[in-house]
């Protein structure tokens, strides 16, 4: 039995190594996933771009707007007229808000009478818009006390009451939202080389006719599968070690935790996430027919499992599904061990369920596997 | 072995090939209907009907790829019922597309089948010669499968699916788009491998190649119509070749061609 | 004129006989709006916080009640020291742990005032900012409550009005990038895929041998994806207007005229890549992975374009998508007219055109 399994991986890394496609691709998708997806995959608000409208024209209003611009969050892109101008450049997408100070504006605070002003944001993207009033509506209450003290009303603090709320954000104090999506690409990476290629391996020979030829032969179903599965996990095992790497040397970022613990993890999804490929190179009989299947179960699996969005935001149902996304425990454990330094033992649900994941996913895989139609 | 209790079973015994009332359905639709043959060791026999009569569905239960609905069949001793598995150690198999592994060399597909019927290491890497020397592709040890011609592939594949000396060789339409010369030159390369005791059960749609075979059957819409030599066919039906006593069994054909 | 109908009822026989992935084609749009409209949400609710409290009054209860009993907030549990806040993040689900200092209600008279800490879990940056921001505003709240001053005190009060999307859903964002998805999935992968496999079978050169003109044919092999464009665009569009609540503002025409404009644009890109593609698989995977990624990625549908490096803004400018989407959110949400999208369709028929004849000229020299 083992004869047969030495012959089948060699065949299989003389395939792998030759082909010219695959290998470049098992050191270019950790450096892309590390040095360009986390530029992009940014739910950061930055650069939003502002138009005010100032009727006032004050030393009050001018110093309002610089205290805006220099808050790192806006860019003031233009100065308007009218708020129909302004909305003019709302509606083209070239200002994200615009700002209408009215014009007393500056009179009335210098007398300590309260003023409106005007925010309108655009919010087909929900989340820019309403962060970014909130931003602007922040500074705005900042600069309330500014003056207000320098003008000595009393007790005029929006924070009032005499206390002062500090924020401190452990785990990841300056906020960068690099630390908090490395840990998931690189399972991404992971499901990509371990799950995803071998399971196209499989279809292909099924479409050129020689699994068919291997049929025939008395290679077992298991020796078969395993030789497909082995150069594969190995091959995992040097992209995710190449992602972090990289992810240490150009970002500095480091596990809290035990890497050893993140090897362990990521072997164990390694193990199930395959055993999804190949049941899926079971049903498949083409290679578009592979793609679409892997497409559709590996878009639900990641959006249930707090790649994008924390499970806690879902909604009930979907906190319920996303115990069934393999993506959840991984990604969940291996950013536990990073950011929050965890180890083994803390984590020993998510190992589990992972393991339950494996033996669910490649029991399926052995058994459908079928050299008799 | 199952005993059906007829004197059928003792000519049985010693047949390398035999199968009874053996049947393929689809849904609906019947593929192969009750067919029953017998096949001496050392022979060549050939397997002939249009494209769609059922020839590779019949093949494919005879060597455990796929499951009859009914009938019984024994291939090397094994039922295929319920041993496909023993039968697979002890046959060769030439699929419809040659099956070869396009990206490994000549020599590696070679080595990767022997080791996998259980050639011991040490025999493989002197024996590969033999086989590419009687190609006459020596110099093409170190090729890619994919550069070699079809013509080249098909003899590989041939020498692949008999290099661990199997009972039996299955080959399914080995010689499909292959030119006429080569395929008579093919047919050299089965006389000599008949030669050597290996039975053959090759699959065509080319009538002339069943003149080299030393019986022929003839499927047609899933039946077999005729079994027997070819030269008592050809008296049979009182036709000078194969091709007339085809088209006169053909003619009742309800099924088309893919 | 027969015969064109004959080829395209052999295209629509081909696929259809493909049951997974028909159904998967046509499965897959209902799956992403379900997906995008609920699955991403930047809302953050029911979060379990914990307090850590020496001092017990009336002023640090009031402040744990007015969170408790927001929808934000879930009260959890009250530690007892320092040690065990890690816990909460380690362990347990807590988004924020309050701190008070020792005899807080005591202190708040005194001019420099008190402290309250708020920590929050950084590892998911978003999530921290908008939970502490949440949380100063609910004890801002209850400062306000607390002194006896009126609301006068503040100087400026803003308005605040959220235009377009008033609820800030964040579907208005994304089904347009939906869209934009399917409709390049289909049209440019299926149809390159499509058109490679019969080169790769030698049948394109029967094809192009036989009496029909080489564009009808092509033509034909293009017809049944762009049925299926329009059958899973009505799909998308039904299911985002009632399941979401997606307002179509906005002239449906014009809706219907940038998507047939855009499904053009894929459909030529299908054709290109079917051009440069020799195998099946090389097609799957420029459209897959060239397509596809960056429609998802660089288009604006998900992440926010000016959050991104410039370069990568400069490179999105290639992405039909990118147009498409610019176009109808415009449409579809602000409501704005064809004016407003002259600028994105007059791109996107360059865009097409111009791959178009690319094709064009490959394809005839493919034949010399």
């Amino acid at each position: 039995m083992n004869v047969m399994l030495r012959y089948l991986l060699e065949k299989e890394i003389k395939q792998f190594v030759r082909n010219s496609f695959l290998p470049k691709m098992v050191v270019m998708l950790p450096l892309m996933a590390m040095l360009i997806f986390p530029l992009i995959a940014n739910f950061e608000i930055k650069n939003i771009n502002l138009c005010v409208v100032d009727h006032d024209r004050s030393i009050q209003s001018q110093k309002l707007i610089q205290k805006i611009q220099s808050s790192g969050y806006f860019r003031i892109t233009d100065v308007a007229e009218s708020y129909q101008r302004a909305m003019l450049q709302v509606e083209s997408n070239n200002s994200d808000m615009l700002l209408e100070i009215p014009v007393a504006f500056g009179k009335d605070i210098e007398q300590g009478t309260s003023t409106n002003v005007l925010i309108a944001a655009n919010a087909v993207n929900g989340v820019k818009g309403g962060l970014g009033s909130s931003y602007l509506t922040a500074i705005l209450q900042n600069f309330s006390v500014d003056i207000a003290t320098k003008i000595q009303l009393p007790k005029a603090m929006p924070q009032g009451a005499g206390f002062s709320i500090i924020p401190r954000f452990w785990f990841n104090p300056t906020l960068n939202y690099k630390m908090f999506m490395i840990p998931a690409l690189m399972i991404m990476v992971l499901a990509i080389v371990s799950g995803f290629l071998p399971a196209m391996n499989i279809v292909g020979e099924k479409e050129s006719g020689t699994i068919e030829q291997m049929n025939v032969t008395p290679v077992g179903r298991f020796q078969f599968i395993l030789a497909k599965l082995i150069p594969y996990w190995l091959v995992g095992f040097i992209a995710l070690s190449i992602a972090v790497l990289v992810s240490r040397w150009v970002y500095g970022f480091k596990p809290q935790g035990s890497i050893v613990t993140v090897y362990l993890f990521a072997s164990m999804f390694m193990l199930a996430f395959s055993g999804f490929g190949l049941v899926i190179s079971n049903y498949a009989k083409t290679m578009q027919q592979a793609i679409f299947m892997i497409l559709f179960f590996l878009l639900t699996f990641i959006f249930l499992s707090g790649f994008y969005t924390p499970i806690n935001n879902m909604p009930q149902w979907g906190q319920v599904l996303s115990n069934f996304s393999p993506f959840k425990f991984i990604i969940q454990s291996v950013r536990l061990v990073y950011l929050k330094g965890c180890g083994f033992a803390d984590m020993l649900p998510q190992f589990f369920a992972l393991c339950g994941f494996a033996v669910f996913f490649n029991g399926w895989a052995v058994l459908s596997y079928r050299k008799k139609s | 072995m199952t005993s059906i209790g007829t004197d059928k079973t003792t000519q049985q015994i010693g047949k390398v090939i035999w199968a009874e009332n053996l049947c393929k359905k689809f849904g609906a639709f019947t593929a192969v209907d009750h067919i029953s043959f017998e096949i001496e060791k050392g022979e060549i026999f050939g397997f002939l009907g249009a494209n769609g009569a059922g020839k590779t569905t019949a093949m494919r239960m005879l060597t455990g790829l796929s499951k009859p609905t009914s009938g019984k069949g024994v291939v090397a001793g094994f039922d295929i019922n319920t041993q496909s598995e023993q039968i697979k150690k002890n046959i060769g198999y030439m699929s419809q597309k040659f099956a070869l592994y396009e990206d490994l060399k000549v020599w590696e597909n070679i080595r990767l089948y022997a080791g996998i019927y259980g050639v011991p290491k040490k025999e493989i890497a002197p024996r590969t010669d033999d086989p590419l020397h009687r190609l006459g592709f020596e110099k093409e040890k170190d090729t890619l499968v994919k550069s070699l011609p079809l013509g080249w592939k098909q003899k590989l594949a041939f020498s692949v699916a008999i290099f661990h000396e199997p009972k039996i060789v299955f080959l399914d339409e080995p010689t499909g788009g292959v030119d006429p010369a080569a395929r008579r030159n093919f047919w050299e390369m089965i006389y000599q491998a008949a030669d050597r005791g290996i039975t053959v059960f090759v699959t065509t749609h080319y009538m002339d190649e069943a003149e080299y075979c030393n019986r022929v059957s003839i499927m047609v819409d899933g039946r077999i119509d005729a079994l027997d030599t070819p030269k008592n066919l050809k008296d049979q039906f009182n036709a000078s070749t194969m091709d007339e006593v085809f088209h006169h069994l053909a003619r009742k054909s309800t099924r088309n061609a893919d | 004129m027969k015969q064109f109908a004959a080829f395209v009822k052999k295209e629509f026989r081909h696929i259809l006989r493909d049951h997974w992935t028909m159904i998967i084609l046509l499965v897959l749009p209902i799956l992403m709006v379900i997906l995008f409209g609920y699955g991403i949400s930047t809302e953050v609710k029911n979060t379990r916080f914990a307090v850590l409290d020496p001092s017990r009054d009336v002023v640090t209860q009031g402040i744990v009640n007015k969170l408790a009993t927001s929808e934000y907030f879930i009260l959890g549990d009250y530690l007892t020291s320092e040690s065990q806040i890690e816990q909460c993040f380690t362990h347990s689900n807590y988004g924020l742990v309050l701190v008070f200092g020792n005899r807080f209600g005591e202190q708040i008279m005194d001019p420099d005032g008190v402290q309250i800490q708020l920590i929050a879990d950084g590892s998911d940056p978003n999530t921290a900012s908008i939970l502490t921001t949440y949380a100063s505003s609910l004890i801002s709240l209850y400062a306000k409550e607390l002194s006896k001053e009126d609301e006068k005190a503040l100087l400026i009060s803003p308005q605040v009005k959220l235009l377009f999307n008033p609820s800030m859903k964040n579907s208005f964002n994304t089904v347009p990038g939906i869209m934009g998805v399917i409709i390049i999935l289909i049209c440019a992968l299926m149809t390159s895929v499509s058109l490679t496999r019969e080169k790769e079978h030698g049948t394109m050169e029967v094809l192009l041998v036989s009496p029909m003109r080489p564009f009808l044919i092509i033509f034909s092999k293009m017809i049944p994806y762009f049925c299926i464009s329009l059958v899973n665009l009505s799909t998308i569009l039904l299911l985002s207007h009632y399941m979401l609540g997606v307002p179509i503002v906005g002239s449906f025409g014009l809706v219907v005229l940038i998507s047939l404009i855009y499904i053009f644009v894929s459909l030529a890109l299908g054709l290109f890549i079917s051009t440069v593609a020799e195998k099946q698989i090389v097609a799957l995977l420029i459209s897959g992975a060239g397509l596809m990624l960056p429609v998802v990625y660089l288009s604006g549908m998900m992440f926010p374009l000016e959050s991104m490096p410039v370069a990568l803004q400069w490179f999105a400018n290639i992405i039909p998508a990118k147009w498409f989407i610019i176009a109808m959110r415009n449409v579809m949400i602000k409501g704005l007219g064809i004016t407003s999208v002259l600028r994105e369709i007059i791109i996107l028929v360059g865009m097409g055109s111009l791959i178009v004849f690319a094709s064009i000229k490959r394809f005839k020299i493919r034949l010399e």
